[in-house]
Protein backbone atom coordinates (compact mmCIF):
# COMPACT_ATOMS: atom_id res chain seq x y z
CA UNK A 1 0.00 0.00 0.00
CA UNK A 2 2.57 2.53 1.10
CA UNK A 3 4.89 1.22 -1.51
CA UNK A 4 2.46 1.87 -4.35
CA UNK A 5 1.76 5.30 -2.94
CA UNK A 6 5.41 6.25 -3.02
CA UNK A 7 5.68 4.76 -6.49
CA UNK A 8 2.83 6.88 -7.82
CA UNK A 9 4.35 9.91 -6.13
CA UNK A 10 7.66 9.15 -7.78
CA UNK A 11 6.08 8.76 -11.20
CA UNK A 12 4.23 12.05 -10.73
CA UNK A 13 7.50 13.72 -9.83
CA UNK A 14 9.25 12.32 -12.87
CA UNK A 15 6.38 13.44 -15.06
CA UNK A 16 6.62 16.91 -13.60
CA UNK A 17 10.33 16.89 -14.22
CA UNK A 18 9.77 15.92 -17.84
CA UNK A 19 7.21 18.65 -18.19
CA UNK A 20 9.70 21.14 -16.85
CA UNK A 21 12.34 19.89 -19.23
CA UNK A 22 9.91 20.41 -22.08
CA UNK A 23 8.59 23.71 -20.78
CA UNK A 24 12.04 25.24 -20.54
CA UNK A 25 12.78 25.21 -24.28
CA UNK A 26 9.15 25.99 -24.98
CA UNK A 27 9.41 29.11 -22.85
CA UNK A 28 12.59 30.10 -24.62
CA UNK A 29 10.97 29.65 -28.00
CA UNK A 30 7.96 31.77 -27.09
CA UNK A 31 10.26 34.41 -25.64
CA UNK A 32 12.29 34.39 -28.83
CA UNK A 33 9.09 34.81 -30.83
CA UNK A 34 8.07 37.70 -28.62
CA UNK A 35 11.30 39.63 -29.14
CA UNK A 36 10.86 40.50 -32.82
CA UNK A 37 7.18 41.14 -32.20
CA UNK A 38 8.09 43.61 -29.46
CA UNK A 39 10.67 45.07 -31.83
CA UNK A 40 8.03 45.75 -34.46
CA UNK A 41 5.71 47.29 -31.93
CA UNK A 42 8.43 49.43 -30.39
CA UNK A 43 9.83 50.71 -33.71
CA UNK A 44 9.62 54.47 -33.32
CA UNK A 45 7.41 56.42 -35.67
CA UNK A 46 8.77 59.12 -37.97
CA UNK A 47 7.62 61.78 -35.50
CA UNK A 48 9.46 60.12 -32.64
CA UNK A 49 12.61 59.73 -34.67
CA UNK A 50 12.43 63.36 -35.79
CA UNK A 51 11.98 64.51 -32.19
CA UNK A 52 14.82 62.34 -30.98
CA UNK A 53 17.18 63.57 -33.72
CA UNK A 54 16.17 67.18 -33.15
CA UNK A 55 17.14 66.82 -29.49
CA UNK A 56 20.55 65.40 -30.46
CA UNK A 57 21.48 68.24 -32.78
CA UNK A 58 22.61 71.71 -31.84
CA UNK A 59 20.94 74.84 -33.14
CA UNK A 60 23.81 76.62 -34.86
CA UNK A 61 22.52 80.12 -34.13
CA UNK A 62 21.46 79.75 -30.50
CA UNK A 63 24.25 77.43 -29.56
CA UNK A 64 23.12 76.38 -26.12
CA UNK A 65 19.85 75.00 -27.40
CA UNK A 66 19.08 71.87 -29.31
CA UNK A 67 17.26 72.03 -32.63
CA UNK A 68 14.19 70.70 -30.81
CA UNK A 69 14.16 73.52 -28.23
CA UNK A 70 15.02 76.40 -30.49
CA UNK A 71 12.53 78.69 -32.14
CA UNK A 72 15.10 80.22 -34.46
CA UNK A 73 14.19 80.05 -38.17
CA UNK A 74 17.31 78.04 -38.95
CA UNK A 75 16.29 75.43 -36.36
CA UNK A 76 12.92 75.18 -38.12
CA UNK A 77 14.76 74.60 -41.37
CA UNK A 78 16.85 71.93 -39.72
CA UNK A 79 13.77 70.16 -38.35
CA UNK A 80 12.22 70.32 -41.81
CA UNK A 81 15.40 68.86 -43.26
CA UNK A 82 15.43 66.05 -40.68
CA UNK A 83 11.86 65.18 -41.63
CA UNK A 84 12.62 65.22 -45.36
CA UNK A 85 15.66 63.01 -44.93
CA UNK A 86 13.78 60.53 -42.75
CA UNK A 87 10.85 60.29 -45.12
CA UNK A 88 13.32 59.63 -47.93
CA UNK A 89 14.41 56.60 -45.93
CA UNK A 90 17.64 57.83 -44.36
CA UNK A 91 18.77 56.21 -41.14
CA UNK A 92 19.27 58.31 -38.02
CA UNK A 93 23.04 58.05 -38.48
CA UNK A 94 22.78 59.31 -42.06
CA UNK A 95 20.80 62.34 -40.92
CA UNK A 96 23.38 63.19 -38.26
CA UNK A 97 26.15 62.71 -40.85
CA UNK A 98 24.29 65.06 -43.22
CA UNK A 99 24.43 67.87 -40.66
CA UNK A 100 27.91 67.02 -39.50
CA UNK A 101 29.20 67.35 -43.05
CA UNK A 102 27.78 70.87 -43.24
CA UNK A 103 28.30 72.18 -39.73
CA UNK A 104 31.10 70.02 -38.31
CA UNK A 105 31.10 67.82 -35.22
CA UNK A 106 29.97 70.85 -33.22
CA UNK A 107 26.43 70.27 -34.46
CA UNK A 108 26.12 67.15 -32.32
CA UNK A 109 24.87 68.05 -28.89
CA UNK A 110 26.67 64.99 -27.50
CA UNK A 111 30.29 65.01 -28.59
CA UNK A 112 31.26 61.70 -30.22
CA UNK A 113 33.98 59.48 -28.73
CA UNK A 114 37.06 60.10 -30.88
CA UNK A 115 40.71 60.98 -30.30
CA UNK A 116 40.09 64.73 -30.17
CA UNK A 117 37.37 64.31 -27.52
CA UNK A 118 39.05 61.66 -25.37
CA UNK A 119 40.35 64.30 -22.97
CA UNK A 120 36.90 65.87 -22.76
CA UNK A 121 35.21 62.59 -21.85
CA UNK A 122 37.98 61.34 -19.57
CA UNK A 123 38.74 64.57 -17.70
CA UNK A 124 36.16 64.00 -14.90
CA UNK A 125 37.66 60.61 -14.15
CA UNK A 126 41.21 61.92 -14.38
CA UNK A 127 40.38 64.76 -11.97
CA UNK A 128 38.70 62.31 -9.57
CA UNK A 129 41.75 60.03 -9.70
CA UNK A 130 44.03 62.99 -9.10
CA UNK A 131 41.91 64.01 -6.11
CA UNK A 132 42.10 60.51 -4.66
CA UNK A 133 45.86 60.53 -5.07
CA UNK A 134 46.20 63.89 -3.28
CA UNK A 135 43.85 62.66 -0.56
CA UNK A 136 45.86 59.49 -0.06
CA UNK A 137 49.09 61.45 0.14
CA UNK A 138 47.76 63.89 2.69
CA UNK A 139 45.93 61.38 4.85
CA UNK A 140 47.38 61.12 8.38
CA UNK A 141 48.85 57.77 9.39
CA UNK A 142 51.23 57.46 6.50
CA UNK A 143 54.27 59.42 7.65
CA UNK A 144 57.26 59.26 5.41
CA UNK A 145 60.00 57.16 6.93
CA UNK A 146 62.88 59.29 5.70
CA UNK A 147 63.71 62.60 7.30
CA UNK A 148 64.24 65.71 5.28
CA UNK A 149 67.53 67.50 5.84
CA UNK A 150 65.69 70.17 7.79
CA UNK A 151 64.07 67.60 10.10
CA UNK A 152 67.42 65.89 10.54
CA UNK A 153 69.01 69.20 11.54
CA UNK A 154 66.25 69.89 14.07
CA UNK A 155 66.54 66.40 15.52
CA UNK A 156 70.29 66.90 15.82
CA UNK A 157 69.72 70.19 17.64
CA UNK A 158 67.30 68.54 20.08
CA UNK A 159 69.72 65.73 20.73
CA UNK A 160 72.59 68.11 21.35
CA UNK A 161 70.45 70.32 23.59
CA UNK A 162 69.40 67.25 25.59
CA UNK A 163 73.00 66.22 26.07
CA UNK A 164 73.86 69.69 27.31
CA UNK A 165 70.94 69.57 29.77
CA UNK A 166 72.12 66.22 30.96
CA UNK A 167 75.66 67.45 31.52
CA UNK A 168 74.70 70.54 33.48
CA UNK B 1 55.03 77.30 1.38
CA UNK B 2 54.63 74.56 -1.28
CA UNK B 3 51.32 73.66 0.34
CA UNK B 4 49.84 76.88 -0.99
CA UNK B 5 51.99 77.38 -4.07
CA UNK B 6 50.68 74.35 -5.96
CA UNK B 7 46.93 74.99 -5.49
CA UNK B 8 47.54 78.67 -6.20
CA UNK B 9 49.38 77.82 -9.42
CA UNK B 10 46.56 75.47 -10.46
CA UNK B 11 43.98 78.14 -9.68
CA UNK B 12 45.87 80.82 -11.64
CA UNK B 13 46.35 78.54 -14.63
CA UNK B 14 42.67 77.64 -14.63
CA UNK B 15 41.63 81.29 -14.24
CA UNK B 16 43.89 82.28 -17.15
CA UNK B 17 42.47 79.53 -19.35
CA UNK B 18 38.86 80.39 -18.53
CA UNK B 19 39.62 84.09 -18.97
CA UNK B 20 41.00 83.40 -22.42
CA UNK B 21 37.93 81.32 -23.17
CA UNK B 22 35.71 84.29 -22.31
CA UNK B 23 37.50 86.46 -24.87
CA UNK B 24 36.67 84.08 -27.68
CA UNK B 25 33.50 84.40 -29.71
CA UNK B 26 31.66 81.07 -29.50
CA UNK B 27 29.93 81.80 -32.80
CA UNK B 28 33.20 82.07 -34.63
CA UNK B 29 33.51 78.43 -35.58
CA UNK B 30 35.63 77.21 -38.44
CA UNK B 31 33.42 76.27 -41.35
CA UNK B 32 33.13 72.53 -41.89
CA UNK B 33 33.53 73.31 -45.61
CA UNK B 34 37.04 74.76 -45.33
CA UNK B 35 39.35 73.15 -47.90
CA UNK B 36 36.35 71.20 -49.20
CA UNK B 37 34.65 71.61 -52.60
CA UNK B 38 31.86 74.18 -52.48
CA UNK B 39 28.39 72.61 -52.70
CA UNK B 40 26.49 73.08 -55.97
CA UNK B 41 24.22 76.14 -56.03
CA UNK B 42 21.89 75.40 -58.98
CA UNK B 43 19.31 78.10 -58.25
CA UNK B 44 17.56 80.65 -60.49
CA UNK B 45 19.25 84.00 -60.88
CA UNK B 46 17.75 87.13 -59.35
CA UNK B 47 16.64 89.91 -61.69
CA UNK B 48 15.43 90.38 -65.22
CA UNK B 49 18.77 91.04 -66.86
CA UNK B 50 19.58 87.40 -67.27
CA UNK B 51 17.49 85.33 -69.67
CA UNK B 52 14.76 83.55 -67.72
CA UNK B 53 15.48 79.98 -66.82
CA UNK B 54 19.18 80.54 -66.29
CA UNK B 55 20.52 79.12 -63.08
CA UNK B 56 23.66 79.91 -61.14
CA UNK B 57 25.98 76.92 -61.32
CA UNK B 58 29.43 76.42 -59.83
CA UNK B 59 30.95 75.72 -63.24
CA UNK B 60 30.11 79.32 -64.26
CA UNK B 61 32.69 80.55 -61.76
CA UNK B 62 35.37 77.98 -62.45
CA UNK B 63 38.84 79.29 -63.17
CA UNK B 64 38.54 82.43 -61.06
CA UNK B 65 38.81 83.29 -57.41
CA UNK B 66 35.43 84.58 -56.33
CA UNK B 67 33.40 85.50 -53.28
CA UNK B 68 30.03 84.09 -52.37
CA UNK B 69 28.13 86.58 -50.24
CA UNK B 70 25.02 85.30 -48.46
CA UNK B 71 22.57 88.15 -48.07
CA UNK B 72 18.91 89.12 -47.63
CA UNK B 73 16.95 92.35 -47.76
CA UNK B 74 15.59 91.69 -44.26
CA UNK B 75 19.08 91.66 -42.77
CA UNK B 76 20.30 95.08 -41.65
CA UNK B 77 24.06 94.35 -41.67
CA UNK B 78 23.68 93.09 -45.26
CA UNK B 79 22.33 96.46 -46.31
CA UNK B 80 25.32 98.12 -44.69
CA UNK B 81 27.91 95.95 -46.41
CA UNK B 82 26.50 96.36 -49.94
CA UNK B 83 28.32 99.65 -50.73
CA UNK B 84 31.58 98.32 -49.27
CA UNK B 85 31.34 95.12 -51.31
CA UNK B 86 30.60 97.11 -54.45
CA UNK B 87 33.45 99.59 -54.05
CA UNK B 88 36.07 97.06 -52.91
CA UNK B 89 35.28 94.35 -55.44
CA UNK B 90 35.42 96.87 -58.29
CA UNK B 91 38.66 98.38 -57.04
CA UNK B 92 40.42 95.02 -56.56
CA UNK B 93 38.76 93.16 -59.42
CA UNK B 94 37.25 90.37 -57.33
CA UNK B 95 33.95 88.97 -58.64
CA UNK B 96 31.27 88.72 -55.95
CA UNK B 97 28.33 86.39 -56.42
CA UNK B 98 25.34 86.58 -54.13
CA UNK B 99 23.15 84.00 -52.48
CA UNK B 100 19.85 85.71 -51.74
CA UNK B 101 18.88 83.73 -48.64
CA UNK B 102 15.19 83.22 -47.70
CA UNK B 103 14.12 86.50 -49.20
CA UNK B 104 11.41 87.77 -51.53
CA UNK B 105 12.96 88.46 -54.95
CA UNK B 106 11.01 91.75 -55.38
CA UNK B 107 12.29 93.08 -52.06
CA UNK B 108 15.81 91.90 -52.84
CA UNK B 109 15.78 93.67 -56.22
CA UNK B 110 14.35 96.81 -54.67
CA UNK B 111 17.19 96.91 -52.16
CA UNK B 112 19.83 96.45 -54.86
CA UNK B 113 18.30 99.36 -56.82
CA UNK B 114 18.58 101.65 -53.78
CA UNK B 115 21.85 100.48 -52.20
CA UNK B 116 23.77 99.49 -55.32
CA UNK B 117 24.45 96.04 -56.71
CA UNK B 118 27.86 94.51 -55.96
CA UNK B 119 27.00 91.13 -57.46
CA UNK B 120 27.87 89.69 -60.82
CA UNK B 121 24.69 87.71 -60.20
CA UNK B 122 22.71 86.46 -57.24
CA UNK B 123 21.11 83.06 -56.83
CA UNK B 124 17.65 82.91 -55.29
CA UNK B 125 17.60 80.55 -52.32
CA UNK B 126 14.01 80.93 -51.12
CA UNK B 127 13.84 77.78 -49.01
CA UNK B 128 17.35 78.23 -47.59
CA UNK B 129 18.44 74.82 -48.78
CA UNK B 130 21.62 76.05 -50.47
CA UNK B 131 22.39 78.06 -47.33
CA UNK B 132 22.07 74.85 -45.33
CA UNK B 133 24.42 73.06 -47.74
CA UNK B 134 26.95 75.83 -47.14
CA UNK B 135 26.47 75.39 -43.40
CA UNK B 136 25.58 79.03 -42.82
CA UNK B 137 24.81 80.19 -39.28
CA UNK B 138 23.32 83.53 -40.20
CA UNK B 139 23.43 86.30 -42.74
CA UNK B 140 25.63 87.93 -43.88
CA UNK B 141 28.37 85.40 -44.49
CA UNK B 142 31.09 85.55 -47.12
CA UNK B 143 33.03 82.63 -48.58
CA UNK B 144 36.29 82.86 -50.52
CA UNK B 145 36.28 80.17 -53.21
CA UNK B 146 39.26 79.38 -55.38
CA UNK B 147 39.56 78.63 -59.10
CA UNK B 148 38.96 74.91 -58.52
CA UNK B 149 35.82 75.53 -56.49
CA UNK B 150 37.41 74.83 -53.09
CA UNK B 151 36.19 76.90 -50.11
CA UNK B 152 39.24 78.68 -48.69
CA UNK B 153 37.77 81.05 -46.12
CA UNK B 154 34.51 81.92 -44.45
CA UNK B 155 33.81 85.28 -42.87
CA UNK B 156 30.87 85.64 -40.46
CA UNK B 157 29.15 89.00 -40.27
CA UNK B 158 29.28 92.08 -42.49
CA UNK B 159 32.28 92.93 -44.63
CA UNK B 160 33.77 96.28 -43.62
CA UNK B 161 36.64 98.02 -45.46
CA UNK B 162 38.93 96.79 -42.63
CA UNK B 163 37.77 93.20 -42.98
CA UNK B 164 38.27 93.45 -46.74
CA UNK B 165 41.77 94.87 -46.35
CA UNK B 166 43.00 92.70 -43.47
CA UNK B 167 41.20 89.40 -43.94
CA UNK B 168 39.65 88.80 -47.35
CA UNK B 169 42.21 90.46 -49.63
CA UNK B 170 45.27 88.75 -48.06
CA UNK B 171 43.54 85.38 -48.55
CA UNK B 172 42.65 86.21 -52.16
CA UNK B 173 46.17 87.50 -52.90
CA UNK B 174 47.66 84.32 -51.46
CA UNK B 175 45.54 82.32 -53.90
CA UNK B 176 46.41 84.39 -56.95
Amino acid sequence: MTCSKTRSLLSLLSRLRRLCRLAGPLLLVTAAMLVPAAGVMARPSLDEREASLASQLRCVVCQNQTVAESRAPIAQDMRQQIREQLSKGSTDEQVVAFFEQRYGAFVRYNPPWKPSTWLLWLSPFLIALGGLWVLRRNLPGTPSDTLTSEERKRAQQWLEAGQEDHRS
Amino acid sequence: MMRFAIPLAIFLALAAMLGMGLQRDPRNLPSALLEQPAPEIDRPILGQLDPPGRRLMLKDMQGQIWLLNVWASWCAPCRQELPTLQAMSQRDGVPVYGLNYKDQPEKALALLRVAGNPYVSSAIDIDGRVGLDFGIQGVPETFVIDARGIVRMRHLGPVTPEIWRDKLMPAIKALR
